[in-house]
Order: structure tokens, then sequence, then C-alpha cells
């Protein structure tokens, strides 16, 4: 235990975006202000985006108390309150972690991991260390049985035991394809070639998708060590991070963990003095979706555009600059460890049938509680939309939940006792892929939501193949005009049968699943798509083109702002006397609404 | 080799290890369609038009690129395959100018050919079209890329048979086009003017400028022939219309360059009819050159060689010629008596 | 032209320099061209292309493909928002409205005073923040638009390395 008092500020980028970095300085004033001697240090994302920023204190012999949505003006009070007073600030105060005393007035805490509903049903293997070590020192890694497994894999095991254990363990890909890693290592450890390499995909593109950064901002060892051990496992002496290029406190904290490993000889020449030498570099992505797609991915690190290119051969046998290589996700990695020193039935006792371990989901969208949840396989999906994220925001009515961002499919109401697993998912038209789960409530419009997916896949398509480069386009192109109120008849068969052709027929899995959004909520919502294209509504009141700005009789007191707001002039009505809205005239701009201080003007459908 | 069983469209065929589905299908005798394969360059996968459904396979794979394995069952026209494959001539229709009437390529366009068998004479899916401005300012060849399929043979047969390296894949998805750095005409690019490309494109989208309008592809022959510029002994087609030359293009079955040519023996054959080639002797009289018959012109340089006498006459050569011309050349010398013969080749 | 002799070719050796043992260096040494002349100079890319022994047209692909690239140059300050999902679903269209009136260019586009550069983004992987933007590496959350003319008024003033 530390002799002086700790505090620990959560600075992932999700905690410097709501001001942690401020919150950290006004702490390094009130603790020189009033001359406390304590240590201040920081650590990754704990996953409780909602409550940002976070900041831990733990007083020697009391339990860690973690505080919740602290701001830069409250946070000396609640220091000095704390350290001085031992009076503990209950309006931040999330729980208590951990052993120890307190005064007995704070027995009713909550206990963070097992009495807050967000972490309750949560099984933290990945997310071991997020939010508990200062990812930029590797000594508080190293304390937490850091590379361990490592040393245990180089000094007590053969390569042919580490695949063994991998396999028997069940661990599935984590990046969206779920398949077995036990076998992909076996494939690249029986490729033959003079030189092999060990690929990271930390390219994370989805939108909605944040666990892998958290963990190389809040765990990087982690996955550098699962890396390594990967590297002994199929002969490999080089590996390569692929980081999206819109991460850059998880490269820069990277970059300084693959040093200090070096220094400490648990990464470099003859690691922990065996034969076993490992080199890590860490490459930066220059913007590309699609890159996340392992062969675009290998193509990029050999300074290529990211096309894809058809598989076989398979990046085991011929990967990167034509060797074998073992290509993995960050969460596949990161679980590496663990799977050895627990030894793989314990991780096999986790989970369904088919699908082990646990699975990190980033919560987005209309729930109460975002952010980062680790829960075992096989957990329902309502349990994570209810129990875990707190429902929908405002009491309002679950709709549907979009799981594995732009590839996946929304999966509605009727379907949510699904368990978690690749292959429940898959059958529902959804997937796994990286993680995602966004949530959408009453007040979505599937079209719209439809649509929005499409838009980024469109965009983000490499261009090399038909069906994903003209025929995402068309697709975006008819579901533009279904929002807008244009949508004909046919439109409904046209995306399907596209849809299903480019799910055929694309080269890669971006073309492959990007129908997806579009064909799924076809089948769960197809009446929609009907109510905008037959009757021209927009029943969730999302797309503009087909409501009209209405005054509010009842509201109006005729002061006439509106009318003197809008642009095209389409506001008529006598001074004190009841506004209208010619909707003929109307561009929908929406300045007559910022206008109105009766709140009389809104949008119907 | 290992030799694998698998069935095509109901056939049984025996294939080597290693094939693609699409060189079985050649071996059992079946076309499948391609746009951006060609056993020359490393394969892509890019346009998907030769996809086929393969039993237990979750999509549709493409043969040109797909291994088979041993028991594979392929079906190369079923239901499935040809509605994916209609859905992409379509989606390619879509964005294709239709002017077929007046078009280059029209008769030899691979677009067109498979329109024409899987029924698709319009697009399903009208919308945003490619809207480039027709580059013609090189002397060879036109770019039209709103005619581009972006099969990406083009670049492909640049970089990896030419080595020119003067096109390429240029911007992502929707927008993607194939052009030289920056935009730049192909005048300044390393663009050497093979017009490999133009022979390899399958639609009309790179044109040759010396045989446009001179006559549409049924109206032609392919004459095989060797290139007359230089001792490498390319094999090439010259198009001929009537008894005109319109065209030429480098012939595959060439032992010596496998269809592949330079600048000189794709473009270089209009001298063939151009009005200022000497078609009759001359004799230079008092210092001008006059026409002369052939008995008249052959007689004078007979008696000019019998003049030099054999000591006096050597003979020299050029890599322009044939093997067999060249050799039946130093025949002619040494029955005239000399021994001097040389070669251009070897100066 | 003076412009091309006074270019500055050092820094593309130096850049050359430091990637050329790395095998397939090539997104490194662009993105430390960029990051040295604020975009990718054509003359640069040119020299690039001589002593890496590459196309050029191979090298442009390149600098097309990935969106992080730019043949034009950049403003002082790269405004990035988000168009994710959880941003869309909160409202991010306000924010762009804002910042458009703003800066009074559209998206894509720089302003004439090279200060901003103003971009949009997929997701920036802050959605629990919705709705987010991005000024160079610095994140704003849970933004409201009324904020917009102030946090740009602190770049604006130069008051924008504190973080
Ligand atoms: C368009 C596309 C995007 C992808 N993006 C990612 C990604 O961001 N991260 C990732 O790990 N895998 C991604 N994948 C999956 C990878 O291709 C690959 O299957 C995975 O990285 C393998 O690692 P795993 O077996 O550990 O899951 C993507 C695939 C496609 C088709
Ligand atoms: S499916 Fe899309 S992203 Fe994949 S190769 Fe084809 S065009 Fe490129
Ligand atoms: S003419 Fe030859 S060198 Fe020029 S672009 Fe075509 S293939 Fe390349
Ligand atoms: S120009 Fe012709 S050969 Fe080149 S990519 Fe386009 S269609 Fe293919
Ligand atoms: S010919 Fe096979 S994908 Fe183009
Ligand atoms: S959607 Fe905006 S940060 Fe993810």
């Amino acid at each position: 235990m530390t002799a002086k008092p700790k505090i620990v500020v959560g600075l992932g980028t999700c905690g410097i975006a709501a001001g942690g970095r401020e919150v950290y300085k006004a702490i390094e004033k009130a603790l020189t202000d009033n001359s406390i001697d304590a240590e201040l240090t920081q650590t990754g994302c704990i996953g409780a985006c909602e409550n940002e920023v976070l900041v831990d204190i733990v007083k020697p012999g009391q339990p860690r108390i973690s505080y919740g949505k602290v701001t830069e003006e409250k946070i000396g009070e609640v220091i000095t309150n704390h350290l001085l007073n031992d009076k503990i600030d209950r309006e931040f105060a999330l729980g208590k972690i951990g052993e120890g005393e307190l005064p007995a007035e704070y027995d009713d805490l909550p206990n963070f991991f097992v009495d807050l509903p967000f972490y309750e049903k949560q099984v933290r293997l990945c997310l071991r260390n997020c939010g508990f070590i200062n990812p930029e020192v590797i000594d508080e890694y190293v304390e937490r049985d850091g590379y361990e497994a490592l040393k245990k894999v180089i000094t007590e095991m053969k390569p042919e035991e580490v695949v063994d254990v991998v396999k028997k363990s069940g661990l599935r890909g984590r990046g969206g394809g779920g398949f077995s890693t036990g076998l992909k290592w076996e494939f690249t450890m029986k490729a033959v070639g003079d030189k092999k390499y060990v690929v990271c995909n930390a390219d994370e593109g989805d939108p909605g998708a944040f666990m892998d950064r958290s963990i190389l901002e809040g765990d990087p060892h982690s996955v550098m060590e699962g890396m390594a051990i990967a590297g002994y496992a199929v002969g490999a002496d080089e590996g390569y991070v692929y980081c999206r290029a819109e991460y850059p406190l998880a490269v820069k904290r990277l970059k300084l963990a693959i040093e200090q490993a070096k220094e400490k000889n648990l990464l470099g020449e003859n690691i922990m003095g065996t034969d076993f030498s490992f080199d890590l570099k860490v490459k930066e992505g220059a913007g590309a979706f699609v890159c996340g797609e392992e062969t675009a991915l290998l193509m990029s690190i050999e300074g290529k555009r990211g096309m894809p290119r058809p598989r076989p051969p398979f990046p085991a046998n011929e990967g990167l600059f034509a060797k074998p290589t073992c290509l993995n996700n960050v969460e596949t990695f990161a679980n590496v460890p663990v799977v050895i020193l627990d030894g793989p039935d314990k991780f096999a006792s986790i989970g369904t049938e088919g699908s082990k371990g646990t699975k990190v989901f980033a919560l987005t969208g209309s729930i109460n509680r975002t952010g980062l949840a680790e829960v075992p396989m096989g957990i329902t999906l309502k349990e994570v939309v209810f129990d875990v994220a707190g429902g929908i925001i405002d009491d309002g009515k679950f709709k549907a939940v979009q799981a594995g961002g732009p590839s996946g499919g929304c999966i509605p109401e009727d379907l949510l006792h699904l368990p978690i697993d690749y292959d429940s998912l898959t059958g529902a038209g959804a997937m796994m892929g990286s993680g995602g789960l966004v949530v959408m409530g009453e007040d979505t419009c599937m079209v719209d939501i439809a649509r929005y997916f499409l838009t980024f896949t469109q965009s983000e398509s490499c261009g090399k193949c038909t069906p994903c480069r003209e025929g995402t386009k068309r697709m975006l192109e008819i579901l533009q005009r279904i929002v807008a109120g244009e949508g004909e008849p046919e439109d409904i068969e046209k995306l399907k049968t596209l849809g299903e052709a480019i799910k055929d027929t694309a080269l890669c899995g971006l073309g492959q699943t990007a129908p997806n959004p579009v064909l799924t909520t076809l089948r769960y919502f197809q009446d929609e798509y009907e109510k905008h294209i037959f009757d021209k509504r927009c029943v969730a009141g999302i797309c503009v083109d087909l409501m009209v700005y209405l005054i509010d009789a009842e509201l109006c007191n005729g002061c006439g702002r509106c009318r003197k707001a809008c642009p095209v002039g389409a506001v008529s009505g006598e001074k004190k006397e009841l506004h209208t809205i010619d909707t003929e005239t109307c561009i929908k701009c929406g300045v007559c609404v910022e206008k109105c201080k009766q709140e009389a003007i809104s949008l119907q459908s | 080799m290992t030799k694998l069983n698998v069935t095509i469209n109901g056939l049984p065929v025996e294939a080597e290890a290693g094939m693609t589905i699409l060189e079985a299908a050649e071996l059992a005798g079946i076309d499948i369609p391609t746009f951006c394969h060609d056993p020359q360059l490393v394969g892509a996968g890019a346009c998907r038009i030769c996809i086929v459904e393969v039993e237990n396979a979750r999509n549709l794979p493409a043969s040109c690129v797909t291994p088979i394995w041993d028991g594979m069952v392929i079906n190369t026209e079923s239901d499935r395959a040809v509605q994916a494959r209609k859905a992409n001539l379509s989606l390619l229709l879509a964005n294709h100018p239709l002017d077929c009437l007046t078009c280059e390529k029209s008769g030899a366009c691979s677009l067109q050919d498979y329109c024409y068998k899987y029924g698709v004479s319009e697009t399903d899916y009208v919308g945003e079209g490619k809207d480039y401005a027709v580059e013609d300012s090189n002397p060879f060849y036109e770019r039209d890329m709103n005619k581009c399929i972006l099969c990406g043979k083009c670049a492909r047969v640049c970089h990896e048979i030419n080595g020119a390296g003067a096109i390429d894949y240029a911007f992502r998805g929707f927008t993607s086009t194939i052009s030289p750095a920056f935009g730049e005409p192909v005048e300044n690019s390393p663009c050497v003017f093979c017009g490999m490309c133009t022979d390899i494109c399958p639609v009309g989208a790179l044109t040759p400028k010396l045989s446009k309008g001179k006559g549409r592809v049924w109206e032609i022959n392919k004459v095989k022939t060797i290139c007359p510029y230089c001792g490498t002994g390319c094999a090439i087609d010259l198009h001929v219309k009537g008894n005109e030359i319109v065209g030429a293009s480098g012939n595959r079955e060439g032992l010596a360059n496998k269809g592949h040519v330079c600048v000189k023996g794709h473009y270089g054959w209009d001298f063939v009819h151009s009005p200022d080639r000497l078609t009759k002797p001359l004799i230079k009289k008092d210092g001008k050159f006059e026409e002369a018959s052939w008995d008249e012109a052959l007689s004078l340089v007979a008696d000019k060689f019998k003049a030099a006498g054999a000591e006096g006459l050597a003979g020299l050569s050029s890599a322009r010629c044939t093997n067999e011309d060249n050799y039946l050349f130093q025949k002619l010398l040494r029955m005239m008596g000399s021994n001097s013969v040389d070669h251009c080749a070897r100066l | 032209m003076k412009a091309e002799n006074d270019f500055n070719y050092a820094a593309v050796d130096n850049i050359y320099d430091t990637w050329k043992a790395q095998k397939g260096a090539l997104i490194p040494m662009l993105q430390e061209i960029q990051h040295e002349f604020g975009f990718l100079p054509r003359t640069a890319l040119e020299y690039l292309s001589k002593k890496l022994n590459q196309p050029i047209s191979q090298i442009y692909g390149v600098c097309t493909f990935y969106s992080q690239f730019h043949l034009k140059p950049r403003g002082q300050h790269i405004i990035r928002v988000c168009q994710g999902t959880a941003c869309h679903v909160r409202g991010i269209a306000k924010i762009a409205t804002a910042l458009e009136d703003e800066l009074q260019v559209p998206v894509g586009d720089t302003t004439e005073d090279l200060l901003f550069t103003y971009e949009s983004v997929a997701c920036v992987g802050c959605c629990g923040l919705a709705p987010v933007m991005m000024i160079d590496d610095v994140t704003y959350g849970r933004l409201i638009a009324t904020a917009v003319p102030d946090i740009l008024k602190k770049y604006e003033r130069g008051e924008d390395n504190d973080s």
C-alpha cells in the first residue's frame, strides 16, 4: 500500500475531451494550495464514459473512491474534503473499489464493480487494467502480473503448446470475423517462410466503436504482450501495430510502452535472456476504413493503396511482404495473456458453446449509460441494453439496436432475447462486428439510419470491385430518394435485389456486409419504408423533407419574430395575430423555430 | 502435378491442383465472362462478372482468382449467378455512356457482348454518372474515362508488363479513376505510347486515334505479321479493311513478344499508305532524281555491282528485316562472291 | 521559377533518409512530408518518386486514396466535425451549421486566411460525449451550437497551445 494518498485522473481520449486535463491542473493547484502531499497520476478509460471526468482517490488503508462527472471548479473542494476532512462528496462519488475501512456514515456507498448497475453484469478480462494502471508507467502493468504470461510461454512452453492452449481456450477473433485464433496461429506456425510477422489490427474504424482505442490507451502492454506471445508461437520476430490515424493518444502511449518494454528487455533481442527476440513497430493509418480489412491493411503497411486482394492466399500463408503473417485484432491479443495465465479451461468456462470468454462493447445511442462494457458471451442483448446500459434515455421506448456497426444489422425488440455470440447475431442478419452497439429509441427513423450507415460504407468503398463501388452508390441514391419523399413503389424490390447481389459478389467484407443495415431494416421495419414511399410520411419525425413546420395557434402571440427571420418569406401574419407558414415556400431551415420565444413552431409529420 | 476432380455445370472435369475455377472451366470448354482477368497479369478479382455458384460456399466466388478444390461442384450459369451477373452489368451500364452507335469498340466490346448474352438492354439503376473530359491531346490514343469500367487492366499492363508505370488507380470508391499522376494528360507522364493498354481495354475507353472512323470491327480482317521496325520480331496483327491497313495490335501468339508491342509496331503503320511513299524507282540524273522503270533501275544497280567486282562489294542489312529476309540477303551477297556482309544490329 | 529553386529538398532528403531502411515506408514518408509542408507539394512527390525509384502515378494513387493526405495547402488548424452515429443522433447538424456560419466555407475547404480547414470525419471515437468535434488533436464534446464561436475565437487569438 502506498503511504501517500493517490489521486488518479481518467485521461483517455474521452476523459480529455470531457475536460480531464483541466481537472488534472485544478487538482495540482488544490494540492499545492493546501500543501497536501499526494501522488497525482493518470489512467486510461474505465468505460463509464457517461461519467467522465472520472477521478479516483485512494487513501492508505481505505478503499478507492471513484468520483464521476467532476468539474474543474468543484474538484478542488472534493479533494480537500476527502483528504483533509475525510468527507466524501456524495454529489460526485460513484462508489468504492477494493478493501479498507471507511467512516461508518459511508457504509452505504455502492461497491463500484458489484453494485453499480453498469458494472454488475460485466466480467473484465480485457479491460482488467483499464482505469487502474497508469498506461505510461510499465511498472504498474508489471505489478499486476504483466509479462508473466510471456515469461511462462518463452521459458516453459513449446510453440506448439502455446497454439494448443489458445485453441483449447476457444478464443475467437474479436475483429469481427470470429475466426478461431488458435487455428489461425497454427496455420501461421505451420506455414513455411524465412521470415514471419505478427500484425495487430488497431484500425478500428466503425463509427460507434471505441473498444480498441480504450484498450490501447488504457493498457497498451496487454496487447503487446499478446503479440509477443503470438510471435513466439508462430515463429515471428517482428510485429506491427497498424493503428488508426485518428487515435493520436493511443499511438503515443503505444510508442512509449514499446520503449519501456525494450528497456526492460521484455521486447527486443533475447527477451528475458532467452533465444526469443521480438521487435515491434507502430504504423499509423492514413484515413481509410477499408484498411481494417486484413489484406487492405497489409497493402497499406507495404505503402500501397489499401485495396483488398482476393483470398486465398490467406495472410497466414502469404501476408505482409508475402511472408506468413499472423494478424489479429487488439482485443484478441489483449485476451491472450489471460488465456495463458488463467489457463484455457477457466477462459472457456465463460461464454457459450461456440463463443468463449467476454466481448467488449461500445454502448452508444439513446441509452442512459453510454460507455464501454465487457460482458460474458451468451448474455442477452436485452441485459446489455437494459441492465448494463440502463435502457432508453428520457424513459423512451426501445426500437432497435444496431450491432456490428455499418457492417452489421439492426435487431428489433422481439429478438432482444438473443444471446450475444457470433452465430446468433449472424443468424439475425446482424453480426458481432468489432463490438459497436448503437441503441435506438422510438424517435429513430429506420430508413434514415439505413441511409446513414450506407453513406458511411459507400464513401469508404475502395472502388476496386464493381458491386461495391457502383452498387452501394445506387442503393444510397435510392435511399436518399426515399427519405426525400421521392421513393417509388419498386424501390423496395430494387434495394433487396441489389443488396443481395452486392452481398453475394463483392470482393471483400466491406462490400459483402454493406447492404446489411438496409436489408435488416427492410426485414424488420419494411412498413416504415412503405410509409415513406406510399404515404410520404416519416413516423419518427426525422426525415425533414417529409415534414412541415407548423405554428401552434394556442402558443403563438403574433410577435412576428419568425416572419422577420424567415429567409424566404414563408411566414405571414399581422402583428399580434396568429402567424402561419406557407409549407410550399418553406425551405425547412428551422430559423423560425430558434427565433420563436413561445416555442410555438415545430416539425410535424 | 496432382489432379483434382471437379464438376462444372454437371460435367466432370479433371484439372490440376492450383488451377482457378476459370482455368478448369476453360479446360472443359466452358466460357465464363471476364473483364478484369488476363492470364498475363496478376489476378485482381475486381470486376466480379466471373462469379460462379459453388456448392456450400457462402457467397459467389470470382472464378478467375478462386482455386479449385477436390470435389468442388461449380455452376457457372445458375440462377443466382446469372442474377448477380445481370445486376453487375446493370450497375456498369448505369455509369457508362450508351453511345455504342458511334463507339469504335462496338462489336468487340466485352460489356456489349455480355449485356447481349444476358439480355441487359438498359440499367435498372439510373443515377449520378461519371463526367470526365475526353482526353485526346496526344497523337496516339484517346482516353475517355467515362467509358472505363475500372477493370484496372490498363494500369496493370503498364506497370507489370511495360514497366512505364504511367497510369494507376487514383482517388477512391465511386470517384476512382485511372489516371497519370496529378491528372496530367498521358503525354506529360512516363507513357511511352506502347498502346498495350488500348489493346487490353475490354471496352471503348482507350481508342487508337489513327484507326478512328476507319471501319467497324466486323469489317476488319486481322492479318498476322512480324513488325517491320526492329529485330525483336514481335508478332503483330495488322487490321485490314478491304486492301487498306487501318490499325495494328499485338498478337499474343508471337513467341518473341506474346502480344506485347511498342509504339512503333502499334502505331507506326500509317506510312504504308502514305502518298509520299516511293512506289517507283528514282535515278539521279544531273543531280536530280527522276522516275525510272524497274528494268532500268535494276540494270543500273547490276551494272554498278559488276563494276565494283566481288572485292568491292559489301552488304549492310537491316534489323527491320525479318530473319528470313536477312538470310536471303547474305545468300545473295555470297552468290555475288562477297563475304562482306553486316547488319545494323551489330553496330 | 523562383519557387521551384527555393524548394526545401533537404527536408525531403531527411525524411527519405529516416525511413529508407524500412521496407514499404511510403506512407510514413508522405505523413512526414505533409507534416513538414502542411500538405503534399507536387515537387516533393516528384522528387520522392525519383529517390524511391517508384512511379509517380503509384505515389499519386496512394496520396489520393487516403483521406488524410492533401495535395493542396491547408489551414493552420483542422476542424473535424464528427459525422458518426451517436453524433448524428445527438444533433451534430446544428453544430455544423454554426461552424459554417462562422467560417463561411463549406466542408472540405480552407478559410481564406489559411487559419482553419473545415472537414467532416467519421466517428472520432468519443460517442459517449456526442456531439463531438475535434480541432487539431483536441476533442470538444457535449457541444452546443452557441459555444462554437467562442471556441473558434480562442484559436483566432492563438490561445490554443495550453492543452
Ligand atoms: C471493412 C472491414 C473493416 C474491418 N475493420 C476492422 C477493424 O477495424 N479492426 C479489426 O480488428 N478488424 C477489422 N476487420 C476484420 C479484419 O479483416 C480481420 O478479420 C481481423 O482483424 C482479424 O483479427 P481477429 O481474428 O483477431 O478478429 C475489418 C474487416 C472489414 C471487411
Ligand atoms: S467490396 Fe468494396 S471495399 Fe471491398 S474490394 Fe470491393 S470495392 Fe473495395
Ligand atoms: S501506352 Fe503503354 S506506356 Fe502508355 S499508358 Fe498505355 S501501357 Fe502505359
Ligand atoms: S481504361 Fe479500359 S483497361 Fe483501363 S481500367 Fe478502364 S476499362 Fe479497364
Ligand atoms: S474477371 Fe474475375 S473478377 Fe474480373
Ligand atoms: S459518433 Fe461522434 S464520436 Fe462517435
